[in-house]
């Protein structure tokens, strides 16, 4: 074989098949040589160090490619230049959320003592501790409501969706519909839920409930989308199996098809309780405001950690000492550590759920 | 499809109680679902529509609903501008890292990095933005007065707080990056490893097989997500309510303190000087932002599932 195609590559510089191409250290070396020279405009004029990350970053972006055209020609050039540019993206979205995080632990930190959890705002006299408890009673018990109300109808939707109505035209309204609901804005549910409790109770109304009624708007489209999907990935078989042996359909779902699913559905319970015990907005309107203590949902003004950090920032107070810290101000970082914590825990503790419970779809 | 052919031909005299129960439930929660989605349009309108027509006292400076809502209106879309400007170029690239860049190790934290943005509350974000983000910004804004005034973006005077539409504009960009994010990255994820492989075959860089077969097939998801994060930026609240410093009018001018505050953070810095007249017009405006935001959020989803549609064919 070969002796008869030796023939055929006579003039074997002719057609090449490769071409240059820059050696596969190139970019960490143009990325030392760009922070070095970076570096020296930034002392010669005393720059911070964020100045100088942006200038090494806009030194590499444009000598790789620049190094890159001279040798593997314009495509490789634009190559390199767009990986550049597409990693750079990562890296600029990840500088706000350190940045917030990091805010958020230096200056709530010194806000947290034993006191904080466990005293409210309500005063008896000047000297008394103030705390966030009745705010935290607040979100807790409006969050556990708002559950109450979105997780049944949330289910037994996805339920309709999937067991039931699969295919037929409500069933495709419902599920596009439960899509825009997902867009709608926080401060809209507010508002309905305002209309709705000052038409039925009269116009000064502030409850929890109504806060509960908002959140609920905001959550059933979360909890029906993650059942959905759950419920999608349960495989028709164990549903067969159960109706071979007998089973009515409604047993079938409640004792095959959801334990089948739980692990799932409890996951996108938990995300969807994390995001709304941040909501703010909607609980301003409806539930109000108030410095006591209050657990009951039904009857008068509660006021939930969110709706505290956002008004003791716009009236914080004046500082005890000239140029320190007023205490609203204080107050407002301290509660929104301890906000960013119940949601990343929650957020953990959905992820952990999800693990352990991970579908069993046959194999 | 099997169940129900076995389910049907089995004899039965009559449905099951438990069974003509449990249905009812399911269909009437999903029917409870759409009356909900009536009920925020029916009361919002009940509530909103005597605030169209107030006497003129009510609507500040301007004399009408309609120049009430106008600048509002203006700002709210203003923000939700600046918001997408900067963060469709950032969110695509982030999902194309993880999508196509990175080696799967570090595709995963990325993206659970980028979730972890998505859970921070609003509030907090607003928080961070007046005391860090405004702050640090303040000086750019001076140096973009004096250096480049003679746009009108940045005609000026500088705002002395860093408290103005772009910085509410930035915070909001964080804020729909995630999502942005996400879809984007799911819809380059189902791009079919035969139209890339074919592509890189064929000679293409990377960066060319990215623009030959990922952003071809992915087009209208990616016109999806964008609009989805316009949602979000339409409606956000509270970022926009505490680092914005609103004034008057209309203006472009993105570095003062004289822009309109979007509906969402009027309603939140106003309802408490609630007359029940004055609470009917904030109402209205409310009414007029679920309508935008459903209509742009009903677009996307037309756009997805009408997509949708055509690749299951």
């Amino acid at each position: 074989m070969s002796t008869t195609t030796a023939p055929l590559r006579a003039a074997p510089e002719a057609v090449s098949f490769t071409h240059a191409k820059l050696p596969r250290i190139a970019p960490v070396l143009v990325a030392v040589v760009a922070i070095a020279a970076a570096a020296l405009p930034v002392l010669l004029v005393g720059w911070g160090l964020l100045a100088w990350a942006i200038l090494s970053g806009v030194v590499f972006l444009v000598a790789l490619p620049g190094w890159a055209r001279v040798v593997e020609g314009r495509r490789g050039a634009t190559d390199r230049l767009m990986t550049g540019l597409v990693w750079s993206a990562c890296v600029v979205a990840i500088v706000p959320l350190v940045s917030l995080l990091w805010t958020v632990v230096e200056r709530g930190a010194p806000a947290i003592s034993s006191t904080f959890l466990t005293f409210s705002m309500y005063r008896t006299d000047l000297d008394q501790e103030v705390g966030i408890y009745h705010a935290l009673i607040g979100t807790l018990l409006i969050t556990l409501f708002a559950a109450l109300i979105s997780v049944p109808v949330g289910i037994m939707a996805a339920i309709y969706l999937i067991e039931y109505g699969k295919g037929t035209r409500l069933a495709g309204w419902i599920t596009f519909l439960v899509d825009v609901m997902t867009g709608i804005p926080s401060i809209v549910a507010g508002l309905f839920a305002f209309s709705l409790f000052i038409l039925i109770f009269g116009p000064s109304t502030r409850v929890g409930i109504g806060g509960s009624v908002a959140l609920s708007l905001l959550m059933i489209p979360v909890v029906v989308r993650a059942t959905e999907e759950m419920l999608r990935l349960v495989p028709a078989d164990l549903r067969e199996a159960s109706y071979a042996l007998g089973v009515p359909k409604w047993r079938t779902i409640v004792k095959v098809v959801l334990p089948t699913a739980l692990g799932g559905i409890v996951t996108g319970v938990t995300l969807a309780i994390a995001r709304v015990v941040g909501e703010t907005a909607p609980l301003l309107l409806v539930a109000g405001l108030t410095t006591r203590t209050n657990f009951n949902v039904f009857d008068g003004r509660m006021t939930t950690l969110p709706v505290l950090i956002y008004t003791q920032n716009a009236n914080p107070g004046i500082a005890e000492t000239p140029g320190g810290t007023p205490p609203g101000i204080e107050i407002a970082w301290g509660g929104a550590l301890v906000l960013i914590v119940i949601v990343m825990v929650l957020n953990l503790v959905a992820r952990i759920i999800g693990k352990i419970f991970a579908p069993k779809t046959g194999r | 499809m099997a169940t129900t052919v076995v389910a049907e031909s089995t004899p039965r005299a009559k449905p099951r109680v438990g069974d003509l129960v449990f249905s009812r439930l399911a269909l009437s929660a999903g029917i409870a679902i759409l009356v909900a989605l009536a009920g925020v349009f029916v009361f919002l309108t009940i509530e909103g529509v005597p605030g169209l027509t107030q006497p003129s006292s009510f609507y500040g400076s301007a004399s009408t609903f309609a120049g009430y809502v106008a600048p509002l209106l203006f700002g709210t879309v203003l923000a939700a501008v600046i918001a997408l400007v900067v963060a469709v170029p950032l969110a695509w690239g982030i999902a194309l890292v993880v999508s196509h860049y990175a080696p799967k190790s570090v595709a995963t934290p990325i993206a659970y990095v980028i979730d972890l943005l998505a859970a921070v509350p609003s509030v907090v974000f607003g928080l961070w933005g007046i005391s860090v983000l405004a702050r640090h910004l303040q000086p750019a804004y001076v140096w973009l007065d004096a250096n480049m005034g003679w746009l009108p973006f940045f005609a000026g005077p500088a705002s002395g707080t860093g408290r103005t539409i772009l910085t509410a504009g930035l915070v909001l960009a964080i804020m729909i990056l995630p999502i942005i994010t996400a879809i984007s990255r799911e819809v380059f994820a189902q791009t079919p490893t035969l139209h890339e492989e074919a592509a890189l075959a064929l000679g293409a860089t990377r960066w060319e097989m990215i623009r030959m077969a990922v952003f071809p097939y992915a087009k209208s998801g990616m016109v999806s997500a964008v609009m989805l994060g316009l949602g979000r930026a339409l409606g956000e609240t509270m970022a926009v309510a505490m680092v914005l410093s609103a004034g008057g009018g209309i203006s472009f001018n993105l570095i003062s303190s004289s822009n309109p505050a979007s509906i969402a953070s009027n309603i939140a810095s106003n309802y408490k000087e609630g007359t029940p007249g004055k609470i009917q017009v904030l109402i209205a405006t409310g009414l007029v932002l679920f309508l935008v935001t459903f209509l742009v959020n009903f677009a996307a989803r037309w756009i997805v599932t009408r997509s949708e549609r055509r690749l299951a064919r």
